[in-house]
């Protein structure tokens, strides 16, 4: 793969992750990441609503003027997020119950609309459909990340109502962790949501350091002794 | 004739956190033997395992952060936070209860916002909210205080329910437990019964003594006690508290004169549940408090107004923890908008 998309894939998994470094979403990332299935429909329908976007507004970009452009990356959004409400209506039809509103507010997502403008508008079409790619998977794994772990310390279990995704066959993917597990509330709520993505920020954000640091400490020899000769 | 000259500052004042922190120990101790004789071993259970996991968090954290362990070990004030909680739990909460309001409070509420000093809420209470809002049912296991019923469950037993969970031998829960006074007073009349049924009930009214509840006039009569020596140490503002209880006579005082079958005396309201721990002890924190003297008057009555509100029109049974945490936000608005005057300088703003 070229550095161009190597550094593209990058980008949306980790260095500009758009959950945990961009910090766009977060409505949506903090209210529904309480279970592991609802924080992987509703990545899952980000994630393909990125791709749509960012494709089509890159094959349109040579036609659209700056003035009016807004209004028509706005246009297009909501017209790809009807269309995947739509067919969530009728495919996943529980999982829509449960997700409600926060598939029709996809369309209010900031990075949606964020990467139409700053990467689809200027760049190739595969380009932007990889971002879009790259984007929507790091946000939905920020989302499983979160949820999963909500759920197992909130009600301390894992892959509960499996089944609105993946039919009646996924009800045995159900893990409990022991079955007197008294639940711990405050994961569930709100309050859980933001300490979580919080600590999860503090994660990366330590990840990074100690890479650098390493980096670091690997180069300064390299230095001295070029300095010395 | 050489004179010996000594610079400014001429008060020798040989305070430090060590010493203010044992002052604020040392203030608690009768009131924990009041809450120990009414409330049984589960008080002494819970100041155990809150001291123990405190410190331990205390000097986890520190290491973690490469600060030096011995000197912020040996303040207190990890201490202080860890007898705050345990004697705002309840007496008969599970060890993983205490164990985990005390692990929030220490690595949550005060290390990860920068340690003593940086901590924007009281730990103590950010440790009993936690817990307070994800276990709900455990927060409600206190005991009948002493005189009442058959009284606080044995050593023994108290061991099997805080250690186990489950209740001795041949007894329920249900039995040995009972609701606080102000719980008892709330439920009953949010069931359209008024406070004259519910002090001459058979069951509930033995839990009322003659100015609150059966043990809590006592235990907040001490805490008050051990306050009014704070002041007088000089460790703590007579602002805050003296605001706080004043808000709280006249905000009780004003319902109970105006419907007075639903509402409490201004009596009942001081001297009940965690109110004078809460005004001497948890309100006065220095770190999380008000520091102008008007933004001090103005943070006691929030704390008085907020609580009062929670408790009688609130879900949870004492609302104390959430009036001091949403008051802590309130204090750099709080600060900005009240500073004093300076000395030659006009009043208006420039």
């Amino acid at each position: 793969m070229p550095a161009e998309q190597i550094k593209i894939v990058k980008n949306g998994l980790w260095s500009n992750n758009v959950a945990l470094v961009q910090l766009l979403g977060l409505c949506p990332l903090l209210a529904v990441s309480g279970t592991f299935i609802n924080g992987f429909g509703l990545g899952l329908a980000t994630l393909l609503t990125l791709v749509l976007s960012n494709t089509c507004v890159s094959v349109i970009r040579h036609w659209v003027r700056p003035e009016v452009r807004i209004p028509i990356f706005v246009l297009i959004i909501a017209s790809i997020v009807t269309t995947i409400e739509l067919a969530m209506n009728a495919w996943f039809h529980e999982l829509f119950l449960v997700l409600g509103i926060f598939i029709p507010l996809i369309v209010t997502n900031c990075s949606i609309i964020a990467r139409a403008e700053s990467f689809a508008s200027k760049n190739s079409v595969l380009d932007s459909a990889l971002d879009g790619f790259m984007m929507g998977l790091g946000f939905m794994l920020v989302l499983v990340i979160l949820g999963s772990l909500r759920e197992m310390i909130g009600s301390g279990t894992l892959f509960a109502n499996a089944h609105l995704m993946f039919g009646e066959g996924a009800r045995d993917m159900l893990l409990t962790l022991g079955d007197d597990y008294p639940g711990f509330l405050l994961a569930i709520l709100p309050p859980g949501a933001f300490i979580g993505l919080g600590l999860l920020i503090a994660l990366k954000n330590h990840i990074d350091r100690s890479l650098q640091q390493r980096v670091a400490h690997v180069e300064l020899p390299a230095e001295s002794s070029g300095s010395a000769a | 004739m050489l004179f010996k000259k000594a610079d400014a500052p001429y008060l020798s004042n040989n305070s430090n956190v060590q010493q203010l922190m044992l002052k604020v120990i040392y203030a608690l101790i009768p009131g924990s033997i009041a809450m120990f004789w009414f409330f049984g071993w589960g008080v002494l259970f819970n100041l155990l395992i809150a001291i123990s996991v405190c410190l331990a968090s205390e000097t986890m954290m520190l290491k973690f952060r490469r600060r030096p362990v011995q000197p912020a070990l040996m303040d207190g004030s990890a201490l202080v936070t860890a007898c705050l909680l345990a004697l705002a739990l309840p007496p008969l909460a599970p060890w993983w209860l205490t164990t985990i309001a005390s692990l929030f409070a220490i690595v949550v509420g005060k290390h990860l916002y920068g340690g003593l000093g940086f901590n924007p809420f009281n730990p103590a209470m950010v440790g009993y909210v936690v817990v307070l809002i994800s276990f709900p049912r455990e927060m409600t296991l206190w005991t009948p205080p002493m005189g009442v019923g058959d009284g606080w469950p044995g050593f023994m037993d108290t061991v099997t329910i805080v250690f186990s969970g489950v209740a001795p031998v041949g007894q329920t829960m249900d039995a040995i437990t009972m609701a606080t006074p102000i719980d008892t007073l709330k439920t009953q009349i949010n069931l359209a019964y008024d406070t004259e049924y519910v002090r001459a009930h058979r069951v509930y009214g033995e839990l009322f003594g003659p100015v609150s509840g059966v043990g809590w006039e006592w235990v907040n009569g001490l805490y008050l006690l051990g306050g009014i020596w704070l002041i007088k140490q000089g460790v703590i503002d007579k602002r805050i508290p003296l605001s706080f209880i004043i808000a709280l006579i006249l905000i009780s005082n004003l319902f109970a004169v105006i419907d007075y079958s639903s509402y409490s005396s201004a009596l009942f309201h001081t001297l009940s549940g965690g109110t004078m721990l809460a005004a001497f002890f948890i309100a006065t924190d220095p770190v999380s408090a008000s520091t102008t003297p008007k933004g001090r008057i103005i943070y006691g009555a929030g704390i008085a107004c907020i609580a009062y509100i929670i408790r009688n029109w609130g879900g949870y049974p004492d609302g104390i923890a959430f009036a001091v945490l949403l008051m802590n936000m309130t204090v750099p608005l709080l600060d900005y908008y009240t500073q004093p005057r300076t000395y030659g300088k006009s009043e208006r703003r420039s």
